[in-house]
Order: C-alpha cells, then sequence, then structure tokens
C-alpha cells in the first residue's frame, strides 16, 4: 500500500504547484504522461467527487472539534447557546479547575479501571475463542461465530437494561442462580466495590465478538507451512502458539487493542442506564461526567475542557500503543 | 475409548499431520480428546454469551407473579403477552421505531452515495490534493464522537434542527469508515476497465454510477448493513438532539423509560418486552446476513 501512495504523491504535487491546469507541469514520470490530456479532467472530477464528503466534514466534524477546543477556554454556560459570541474567555482556568474537581479525577480514575482492566480481558478472551475456533473445530463453526458475535450488534442500550435486570438483587439471573445453591447475591450494581466490575463484564461480553473476528482472520492469514514446518522442528502446542500464532498476530493485536482501547475510553451508555454513575460515583465516566456538565447543568466550557482532556489521552494513548506494539515486530 | 476413537480421528485428519502429532505425542488420543475439550469449552463459552438474551426473552412473557418469584422459575409456566400490553400502553413504541427507521435509512443512503463518491476519487482518480483528502479520511476515523457533541449542540440550536430528522441525520451522512472501506474495495477494479470506458467518451459522473458502482455492490451490502446498525443503536446523539418524546429514537425512549423511576414502575417484564422488541429485529437481520458482517470487519481490520 505505501509504494502506491507514494508514486501517487508524486504526480499530486507536481500538480499542486502553480497553475494547476497547465499541462506541461503535470506528469513528467513516464508511463503516465501519454494520458495528459485527461488530468485537468480528473481534477476536476476528483473535487467535486470529494466535495458532498468534504462539506459535511467540515460543517459536522472539523469546526466542532475546532469550536470544541475554542469553547474550552470559554465560560460558554446556558444563555450562550442562543448567543454563543457572548461567551467570555477565561484562559486556562476551567482546565486548572479540571485538576482539583474530585469529581472529574474520580471520573478519571473509573475510566482508567475500566480500560486497564476490561481491554486486557477482551483481547484476551476473544483470542482464546478465535484460537478454539481456528482448531479442530469444522462443523459447528460458523454456528459458534455468530453466536460469539451477537452481542456485537444489539443495542447497548437495551443491552444495558437486560444486564441490570440479569445482575438485580432480588429477582435477576444470577441472583436465581446463588439461590439455587443455597447462596445470596449481592447487589451488584448498587456496591461501590462490585459495580465497575460488574459493568467490565457487560463490556466483555459485548465487545469479545469483535476482537474474536479479527483474530479469526488473522489466524487464517497465516499460511499452513508455517505451522507445519514447525511442528516438524518438534514445537509444542505451547511453543507454536508463542512462537508462530502471537508473533504473526501481533499486526491484528494492534489493531483490535487500539479500537478496544478507543471505545473503552468513551465508555457512556453503560453507566448511563445501568447505574447512572452510581453508587457514589464509583462508575461515573469521563463521558458521563462530560455530558452531565454539558447538557444537565450547561456548564459547556467547562465539559469542553473534559472533552479535550479525553481526547487528548486517546490521542496519546493510541500513539503509545502503536509504538509499544509495532517495534517489537522488528 | 482411545485405542477405537484414535483410528477415526487419524482417518479425518490429513495424513502428514496426524503422522506428526501422533509421533511427538507418543500416542494418538490426545487429537481427538482436545477436539472434545474445545467443544466442551465452546459450548459452555457460547451458554454464557446467549444467558443473557435467553433471560431477556423469557422474562418478556412471564406473569408478574413469576419474574419476582423465589425459588426462581426459569421457564414461564403460562406464557403471557400482558408485558407487551403494559409497554405499549406505555409507550409509543410504533412511533420510536419509526423515528428510527426513517433515521438510519437516510443515514444509510447518504453514507452510500457520498462515501462511495469520494471512495472512488480516492481509489481512481488522480488530482490534487488527492492523499491530503485521504489523510483527513484517516484521521476523521481516530476521531472519538463525544468530542464534536458540545459544539455540534449548539450548531444545531442555532438551525433550529433540534428535534428534527435533519438533526439526527446530519452529523452522519457521511462517515470515514464508509469512505476507507469504499476505497479499500474500488481499488480492486482493474484500471482498463475505466480507461475503456474513458476512450468511448464516458464522463467520470457515468462511470461511477454504471460500471464502478454495480462491481462493489458486496461492499454496499457490507457498509449498509453497518451503518443502518450504527444508526440504530446510536444513544448519545439523539439523547442530545431531542427534547420532544415524539421525536425519540428507540434506544432513546428506551433509556429514558428504564432510568425515570415513576414511568417504569419498577416493571423489569415491561423493561424486558421492550429490549426484546429493540434486540429481535437486528439480531434476525444480523444471523440472516452474518457473513457480510465479518466479512466488513475483516476486512476493515485488514488494512
Amino acid at each position: 500500500m505505501s509504494t502506491t501512495t507514494g508514486k501517487a504523491a508524486q504526480p499530486a504535487k507536481v500538480q499542486a504547484g502553480p497553475g494547476t491546469t497547465v499541462s506541461p507541469a503535470a506528469g513528467p514520470k513516464g508511463s503516465r504522461s501519454r494520458r495528459k490530456p485527461s488530468m485537468g479532467v480528473q481534477n476536476m472530477a476528483g473535487w467535486l467527487f470529494s466535495t458532498p464528503f468534504l462539506v459535511l466534514f467540515l460543517v459536522f466534524m472539523a469546526v466542532p472539534i475546532i469550536a470544541t477546543l475554542v469553547m474550552s477556554f470559554t465560560d460558554f454556560g446556558l444563555r450562550n447557546v442562543t448567543h454563543p459570541l457572548d461567551a467570555n474567555f477565561i484562559g486556562f482556568e476551567n482546565y486548572t479547575k479540571l485538576f482539583s474537581d474530585e469529581k472529574f479525577l474520580k471520573s478519571l480514575f473509573n475510566t482508567a479501571y475500566f480500560v486497564v482492566i476490561g481491554v486486557p480481558l477482551t483481547i484476551f478472551l476473544g483470542l482464546v475463542v478465535a484460537v478454539l475456533l481456528n482448531n479442530g473445530i469444522d462443523r459447528a463453526r460458523t454456528f459458534f461465530r455468530v453466536g460469539f458475535y451477537a452481542p456485537v450488534v444489539t443495542t447497548i442500550v437495551a443491552v444495558a437494561v437486560v444486564w441490570r435486570f440479569v445482575l438485580d438483587p432480588s429477582d435477576g439471573l444470577v441472583a436465581g442462580l446463588f439461590s439455587e445453591v443455597g447462596l445470596t447475591a449481592p447487589d451488584f450494581l448498587g456496591s461501590e466495590k462490585l459495580a465497575m466490575p460488574s459493568m467490565i463484564a457487560m463490556a466483555v461480553w459485548r465487545n469479545l465478538g469483535t476482537v474474536m473476528v479479527l483474530f479469526i482472520a488473522g489466524l487464517q492469514a497465516i499460511p499452513t507451512e508455517v505451522r507445519e514446518a514447525a511442528r516438524l522442528d518438534g514445537a509444542n502446542i505451547w511453543q507454536e502458539f508463542k512462537g508462530i500464532t502471537v508473533p504473526l498476530l501481533r499486526p491484528t493485536l494492534l489493531y483490535a487493542t487500539v479500537i478496544t482501547t478507543i471505545g473503552y475510553l468513551n465508555v457512556f451508555e453503560e453507566p448511563f442506564v445501568m447505574t447512572q454513575g452510581g453508587p457514589s460515583d464509583s462508575t461515573l465516566t469521563v463521558s458521563l461526567n462530560m455530558y452531565r456538565e454539558g447538557f444537565n447543568f450547561f456548564h459547556m466550557g467547562y465539559a469542553s475542557a473534559m472533552a479535550y482532556v479525553l481526547f487528548v489521552v486517546i490521542m496519546g494513548i493510541t500513539v503509545l500503543q502503536l509504538r509499544l506494539l509495532k517495534d517489537n515486530t522488528k | 475409548m482411545s485405542a477405537t476413537s484414535a483410528p477415526g480421528a487419524v482417518s479425518t485428519a490429513p495424513s502428514k499431520k496426524s503422522g506428526d502429532t501422533g509421533r511427538q505425542n507418543g500416542g494418538k488420543q490426545p487429537r481427538s480428546l482436545k477436539r472434545v475439550l474445545v467443544y466442551v469449552l465452546l459450548s459452555l463459552g457460547l451458554l454464557i454469551m446467549s444467558a443473557p438474551f435467553l433471560w431477556m426473552a423469557l422474562s418478556a412473557f412471564k406473569t408478574t407473579n413469576e419474574l419476582t418469584a423465589s425459588p426462581p422459575v426459569w421457564i414461564p409456566t403460562e406464557w403471557t403477552l400482558d408485558n407487551f400490553r403494559n409497554l405499549l400502553d406505555k409507550l409509543d413504541l410504533p412511533l420510536y421505531f419509526m423515528n428510527s427507521v426513517i433515521v438510519a435509512v437516510l443515514v444509510t443512503v447518504s453514507n452510500l452515495v457520498f462515501c462511495s463518491m469520494l471512495g472512488y476519487a480516492l481509489a481512481k482518480l488522480r488530482f490534487a490534493g488527492r492523499n491530503k483528502i485521504f489523510g483527513l479520511v484517516l484521521g476523521a476515523l481516530m476521531v472519538p464522537g463525544n468530542l464534536m457533541l458540545l459544539p455540534l449542540f449548539v450548531l444545531m440550536s442555532k438551525m433550529g434542527l433540534i428535534d428534527s430528522y435533519a438533526g439526527l441525520v446530519l452529523p452522519f451522512a457521511a462517515g470515514a469508515f464508509g469512505v476507507f472501506l469504499m476505497r479499500q474495495f474500488m481499488q480492486s477494479i482493474p484500471d482498463e476497465l475505466l480507461e475503456a470506458a474513458r476512450m468511448d467518451g464516458a464522463g467520470e459522473w457515468y462511470i461511477f454510477w454504471r460500471i464502478v458502482m454495480p462491481l462493489v455492490k458486496p461492499a454496499l451490502a457490507t457498509l449498509s448493513i453497518f451503518t443502518f446498525l450504527g444508526s440504530w443503536n446510536n444513544f448519545v446523539w439523539p439523547l442530545i438532539a431531542t427534547n420532544d418524546p415524539d421525536k425519540y429514537t428507540l434506544p432513546v425512549a428506551l433509556a429514558t423509560f428504564a432510568t425515570d423511576p415513576n414511568k417504569a414502575g419498577g416493571s423489569n417484564g415491561m423493561l424486558m418486552a421492550g429490549s426484546f422488541l429493540i434486540v429481535l429485529p437486528v439480531l434476525v437481520v444480523f444471523i440472516a446476513l452474518q457473513r457480510h458482517f465479518t466479512q466488513g470487519i475483516a476486512t476493515a481490520g485488514m488494512k
């Protein structure tokens, strides 16, 4: 892929110079020069085909991204929704306030907790299921794959409502199982200690399928010759897994880890439906905190600062993961 | 058991593989034993995975007595539709269903058109700035949606689009994921085909609609499924962009109902009935089209 973009970059750069429609400047690179006349047409067509996306991108993404940044330096409040330009610049006040705001720090901690436990669990279990499905299962493979993937496609709000009832201390599924063996189930979502682990369990349940599908595709891309060679050399199952499967799955592992981490850092629906952030803020995540500050209390400048802190954290972690997991392949 | 089942296992497996495994393990039974173990583990996993769905489906048809019975009643002894009736009395589900469908259809159609257009330009047209636009698309893939919520709300309020379909659709009308997916697929179309059409005097618009689009139908199917589902399941933006309950989408209506103690009246039966009605169509569509799902994810992940 890198070679094709590299090639394409050369004519593009040449053309970007003065006089885009002047053809002598275009396509000096050998074989393509024959098609000089149509280059101008493609320039025009290229931009026309790009316009709808670019307009939508500009209005609903680029401008809001910058606007969030600007808002984070203002005291943007409810009255500014109708008069946005009346908001006052207050410098870094929102940001300094954030880092002495215990509620925000707690939400930051909760989100980190969710990610640090949830991501490795999801990746590990997804990998286990993928390896199991790739080993000796041929008949019921589709059946299992569909079953493990099903939670991914379901509406998260509905699923959160279901899980709230599954974990219900008196009438829930888990409570029922506990009572069958003569135990009393704890109030999972009502306990400060158990609420977050319960939510992690649900997230793992819901997202394991995505990771599994990615790993199955990755596993199938490993040539059977490589495995057979290892077996001929006397590698046992564990050695084969460690020496061949894991290293060759590294690109998949990287991608799965990055998308799972980004998703988990933004966790919102689960606490919104299941606990409303409680008990005593033990499941309040950054996104939920931001939503409340922004749309319940209309502290929109302050909420914007939260959004940016989360964004910077997400970018930082993504870059870090790309570095960590990529360097090892060399 | 091992002695009798081993030959069977060997004969089904490719001969060279079974020979190797047999040699290093000193016996042939681990292969079939392993297979049984794999099936047991997977079945156990699948049971856990499907338990919440089964619980939801069964509970939706239980009477109030059986919902709160202790010891618990697993399978309802008398199936009832009361939960659904009571829910429909309290929530105008057909309305929310229509809202969800309209928004999802509009989002899907606009993504199919706009993402394919840019995907075609990025894959098959050489023009100044192409790489910059592709960089933009890749960058947009990484930006979390929550970052834009606050100004988007202000923007939509100013435009008077709160509580409107346009307000729900426009922010999702052209997703970066769709562009990326379509570009990947369109790159595999041979250039010669397009060159030949150009030689015959076909314009780019004609080539795009009449030649390229029919060739990428599988990708369009994948994109429709993902976009429709993404919109169907979307929660945060519809929650923010609607104040009027008549404009709620299904997830917003269910979440509002479930988190308002006055409305739900503590009835888990009604909530399970509501979840059942939202989840069932999605599951049916997924099972019918499951091949597209896994292919789409794998394609997007591999590139």
